[in-house]
């Protein structure tokens, strides 16, 4: 029996998220997150950890060993804070440690049912609790629809089902005069062209995991404009050092904040300039390796100077003239978003602007919410069966079984189809019967 | 006058239905027109083929009679997919019509147990509850039973079309079953209605074989049956011939005179076997199809030419001959034609092939919607081992899809229903890479010598091949080596220093049997049968482990029974539309709700809930 891990608590973001794992490994998944299980039925705050040894979040660790919990098996749950980058980095971390994978929908009610943990009462109060599920899949299927990713999945369904035609037909059809007598080459190209289109589409997302790790914004400037004053206010709290002196940030200093329900790293960097001495330059330096690696760069300027080059090549810049409230704005400024550290208008303005820009960024590379991640599991194992197919020298019931498989995944994510469409594919393209 | 079970129709699945029926203790009658009409081959003399030849493996493995009497009648045996890999090969062979026949009759006559009734049953009796207790026949004699099935060979209320000539009947020259087909009416069975049709036949002695390209039995004949040592039948060549640009133009030019495309048919045919026509009309680009010309005996000069099926008029049919290489004179000694009739929704069955709320009826063969001889032979021992089991107040036996064609077939009948007439293909069985012709005795035969459906001999010819064959993987298993000594003996392998067995170095495609032999001398003890078949099981053992665990799952679902008496209507949350689908369907377990089109996970747990809460009352 897997064990298989879900967010149980309703959509993101939220106040807080209840991620829960059941299944034989349930216990032993969490170590992964550096978090132990502790008395059973009694909560424990602890750090969790990612692999590389950054935190992802603190929170609460309940332990419920079999028979005594929701399923019957073993069950974890924890409670994190409900931001999308927290409890993706969770499920993901979770998700990665062998034997555990995410749950399907209504997987852990049909667990507590098929161990006898429910009655009729109890199941009627799960249907609406399913149904939700269900919802937040339709949620999910909506985006994808809108996002025109579920029209490529279909026509990748389509091109699946094509090869299988024509590899079936070869082989329950051999006798049969108009199927050719081996296999065109033709379905290993298509073939090896979906497999292209996957692992691009793939590449995309592990991108937009990258910036789910922590979507990196750099505030980055001459001297002076007031940097550091911005963090502070839009972090809440006095993490830089702010002063009238030109030059007083010296190294970059990041501050994890959650905007909009999303983990962002806002980096504050040394002022850049020509003259500087040597501790100035090494700052300055890492000013602009910050700003190269940012998902976002905030170009802060005072006045209506702007000098791009000077920021290094990063294309994601959005201009914010500064100080605004010290009026000496010129027509030029128009284009830039004007803030003052003084209005908090203009900083939640500022917020307001870059949460639609993380939103988009996140939308463009392909990262749907927390629940899409289930997909990213079948595209894999999709991709591993195709590769294996195209790559097998076995004989052609084996590759064709590698496809079957390879097509299952992805039904799971768009559908099923069976043997009639197989069969009904053939029919239509080959004349079958002596 | 009484019995246990009566079988009505002498077809293939009659046949088997009556000798699993009598083999398992039940006393049986076989109930047909005449003596002489068993095991008579109505449509094209073949048997087997691609995912047909798999279900004649799994008859034999069951002990039933289809593959032993291909062994004695077949005329060009011929293994299909033989450059293929061995699970989706398909033995298949051309019959002598005369000899299978013979040879059918033979068998069923030596059945212990079984009597022939010969006569027209014309009306089944139900008890006060509705279960069937008798038939009647057209004399009027009363017959009563525990038992029955129904396998009329002939077809339902059938309209035969050539052209825009019209008349009903079974096949041609047989009356048409009606009466029994108002008695299914009465029990409000859901009816569908199909067509299939049928070549003309022509006389092989005005057929110019010369100039024909010709096609052969294999060298090597493969038999049907574990318990054929040699085929001693004489094998003949067929001919192949093909449709020209000329016979195109003929029947474009006379397509609205085709009963089938006059609007006059209204049931669907099968798109694997589709008319000249319909093969013009929708492929009509090609630059021929295909014609094989199979003779229907050794003595027989009838001819099948196999790809013309037809329902145009008899005198386009005949210039339609004049059109063909080979055909230029041939005669045609019946016109092709389409045939339309009743069939019985499958969906209607249950898993034993019992028709649901008719306790002692069970329904086999074509009157289910499926084409094919052997599909109605599989079916008919289906049926006559639960008829058996129901008189004798046993468990009904189903055959699960994770084991055996037989079981997708009907499970595929039984949960989805039919929209053309079924006909098995291999792709239909998604564990393909398990169920195979080599291993049908290993999957099925323990289960027919525990029922008590294998003879004596076949018990002890299992028994014999399994004890060797497990002799030859032990040693196989218990033989290893290093990477470093397999090169010794020009093995190459990767040099992980890891030890493999011989078992192991089996399942990788580039070493042979005769590298292993040379390794191990000691190989030589066991027989070429047991290791060929360990090295196909090898071949694909890393494919097993995988669906291994697909079938476990089905397997779960499929124990976890839904009781008879679960409502359905009383399951909240269910939609409306799930409701009425499970109420029509009635599954008997969870896998089969699931199969019901439309179901949702969300559905699914609620029937479980149900199922354990009416467990938990009962306790
Ligand atoms: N009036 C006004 N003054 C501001 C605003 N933002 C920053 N300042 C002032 O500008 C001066 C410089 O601010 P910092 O935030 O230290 O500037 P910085 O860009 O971080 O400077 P370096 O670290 O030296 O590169 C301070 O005296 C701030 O009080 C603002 O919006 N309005
Ligand atoms: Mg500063």
């Amino acid at each position: 029996m897997d064990t298989i891990v879900a967010l149980s608590s309703g959509s993101l973001p939220s106040g807080v998220a209840i991620i829960r794992i059941s299944g034989p490994k349930a216990s032993k998944a969490v170590t992964a997150l550096g978090a132990q299980i502790t008395k059973p039925r009694q909560a424990s705050l602890q750090t969790f950890y990612d692999p590389d040894g950054s935190v992802i979040d603190e929170g609460l660790v309940l332990w419920f060993p079999s028979p005594h919990s929701f399923t019957g098996e073993d069950v974890v749950e924890l409670q994190t804070h409900g931001s999308r980058a927290v409890v993706a980095g969770i499920l993901d971390v979770l998700s990665a440690y062998d034997g555990v994978r995410h749950a399907e929908a209504g997987e852990f009610a049909r667990r507590a049912f098929t161990n006898g943990k429910i009655d009729l009462t109890e199941a009627e109060g799960l249907a609406d609790l399913i149904d939700a599920e269900t919802t937040a899949q339709r949620k999910v299927a909506q985006y994808l629809a809108t996002g025109g990713l579920k029209e490529l999945y279909k026509g990748w369904q389509d091109q699946l089902l094509n090869a299988r035609a024509m590899i079936e037909a070869d082989i329950d059809f051999a006798d049969e005069d108009d199927v050719p007598g081996s296999v065109a080459d033709q379905v290993w190209q298509d073939m090896a062209a979906l497999q292209r289109s996957i692992s691009h589409h793939l590449e995309g997302y592990d991108r937009s995991e990258r910036i789910r790790d922590g979507f990196k914004i750099s505030l980055v400037g001459k001297p002076n404009v007031g940097k550091s004053s911005l963090l502070n206010a839009l972090a809440g709290s006095d993490r830089a050092i702010v002063s009238s002196e030109a030059g007083t940030t010296r190294d970059v200093v990041e501050v994890r904040m959650d905007i909009a329900g999303y983990l962002v790293l806002l980096s504050d960097t040394a002022g850049i300039r020509e003259q500087a001495g040597a501790v100035e330059a090494e700052g300055i330096r890492r000013s602009i390796v910050s700003a190269e690696q940012a998902d976002l760069v905030l170009y802060l300027s005072d006045d209506d100077n702007w000098d791009h080059d000077l920021i290094g090549k990063n294309s994601n810049v959005i201009t914010i003239r500064s100080k605004a409230d010290l009026g000496k704005l010129t027509p030029t400024d128009e284009e830039a978003i004007h803030v003052s550290v003084n209005d908090s208008a203009s900083l939640l303005r500022i917020l307001d602007m870059l949460s639609l820009r993380i939103k988009e960024e996140l939308d463009r590379s392909r990262a749907g919410s927390a629940i899409k991640s289930r997909y990213i599991d079948h595209l894999h194992q999709c991709l591993k069966d195709i590769k294996l197919a195209i790559e097998s020298e076995d004989a052609l019931e084996l590759r064709a079984e590698h496809l079957r498989a390879a097509a299952y995944s992805l039904g799971r994510i768009t559908g099923q189809y069976d043997t009639e469409d197989v069969l009904g594919r053939i029919f239509s393209s080959f004349c079958i019967g002596k | 006058m009484h019995y246990d079970v009566i079988v009505i129709g002498g077809g293939h699945a009659g046949c088997e239905a009556a000798r699993a029926s009598a083999a398992l203790g039940a006393k049986t009658a076989l109930a047909t027109h005449s003596i002489d009409t068993i095991g008579v081959m109505s449509c094209n003399p073949a048997i087997g083929g691609l995912g047909k030849g798999h279900l004649v493996r799994e008859i034999d493995a069951l002990d039933g009679l289809m593959a032993r009497v291909a062994d004695r009648s077949g005329i060009q045996f011929r293994m299909l997919n033989r450059r293929k890999g061995p699970a989706v090969r398909g033995p298949r062979t051309q019959s002598d019509r005369k000899l299978y026949r013979e040879a059918m009759q033979a068998e069923i006559k030596s059945v212990e147990g079984l009597s022939i009734l010969e006569g027209e049953v014309i009306d089944l009796s139900q008890d006060s509850s509705g279960a069937i207790n008798g038939i009647t026949l057209t004399d009027g004699t009363a017959i009563k039973c525990g038992a029955v099935v129904l396998t009329t060979g002939t077809f339902l209320r059938g309209l035969i079309h050539i052209g825009d000539k019209r008349f009903p009947a079974g096949r041609m020259g047989e009356k048409a079953s009606t009466l029994l087909a108002d008695r299914l009416a009465g029990l409000n069975v859901p009816l569908g209605r199909l067509k299939t049709g049928t070549p003309p036949r022509l006389d092989g002695r005005t057929i110019n074989w010369d100039i024909l390209e010709k096609q052969s039995a294999d060298e090597e004949l493969v038999p049907f049956s574990t318990m054929t040592n040699e085929i001693r039948v004489p094998q003949i060549d067929c001919g192949i011939t093909r449709t020209t640009p000329a016979t195109h133009n003929l029947i474009r030019e006379n397509l609205k005179r085709s009963a089938m495309y006059s609007g006059n048919i209204s049931g669907t045919g099968p798109r694997y076997c589709p008319s000249v026509e319909d093969k013009i009309v929708k492929f009509g680009d090609r630059d021929g199809h295909q014609i094989f010309l199979e003779p229907e005996g050794l003595d027989d000069h009838t001819v099948y030419p196999n790809g013309i099926s037809t329902s145009l008029p008899e005198d386009v049919q005949w210039a339609m001959m004049k059109t063909i290489s080979g055909l230029e004179n041939a005669q045609i000694l019946q016109p092709g034609y389409a045939i339309e009739y009743d069939h019985v929704d499958p969906k209607a069955l249950d898993q034993s092939l019992n028709l649901i709320g008719t306790a002692g009826l069970y329904l086999a063969g074509q009157i289910n919607g499926t084409t094919g001889y052997e599909e109605a032979a599989a079916q008919g021992l289906v049926a006559g081992i639960n008829a058996a089991h129901f008189v004798g107040q046993k468990a009904p036996v189903h055959f699960s899809r994770t084991s055996s064609y037989i079981g997708v077939m009907i499970d595929d009948l039984t949960s989805r229903g039919v929209s053309e007439p079924y006909r098995m293909f291999t792709s239909r069985a998604e564990y393909r890479l398990s169920l195979r012709i080599d291993n049908a005795d290993m999957r099925l035969s323990p289960l027919a010598i525990e029922l008590g459906l294998a003879s004596p001999d076949r018990a002890a010819h299992y028994n014999d091949v399994n004890g060797r064959l497990n002799a030859a993987r032990d040693y196989l298993k218990s033989q290893t080596l290093t990477p470093q000594e397999a090169a010794k003996h020009g093995i190459s392998l990767n040099m992980d220093g890891v030890r493999r067995s011989g078992y192991d170095l089996l399942s990788y495609a580039s070493i042979e049997l005769s590298d292993l032999i040379r390794v191990w001398p000691d190989l030589k003890q066991f027989d070429s049968d047991s290791l060929n078949r360990l090295a196909i099981e090898a071949h694909y053992a890393v494919y097993m482990d995988r669906q291994k665990a697909d079938i476990e799952s089905v397997l779960r679902d499929e124990n976890l029974l839904i009781p008879e008496d679960t409502e359905f209507d009383k399951i909240a949350g269910l939609s409306n539309e799930l409701r009425n689908k499970l109420n029509a369907r009635q599954p008997k377990s969870i896998a089969e709700a699931q199969r019901i089109e439309g179901m949702t996970p969300a559905g699914i747990a609620l029937i479980i809930a149900q199922v354990r809460k009416q467990q938990r009352s009962a306790a």
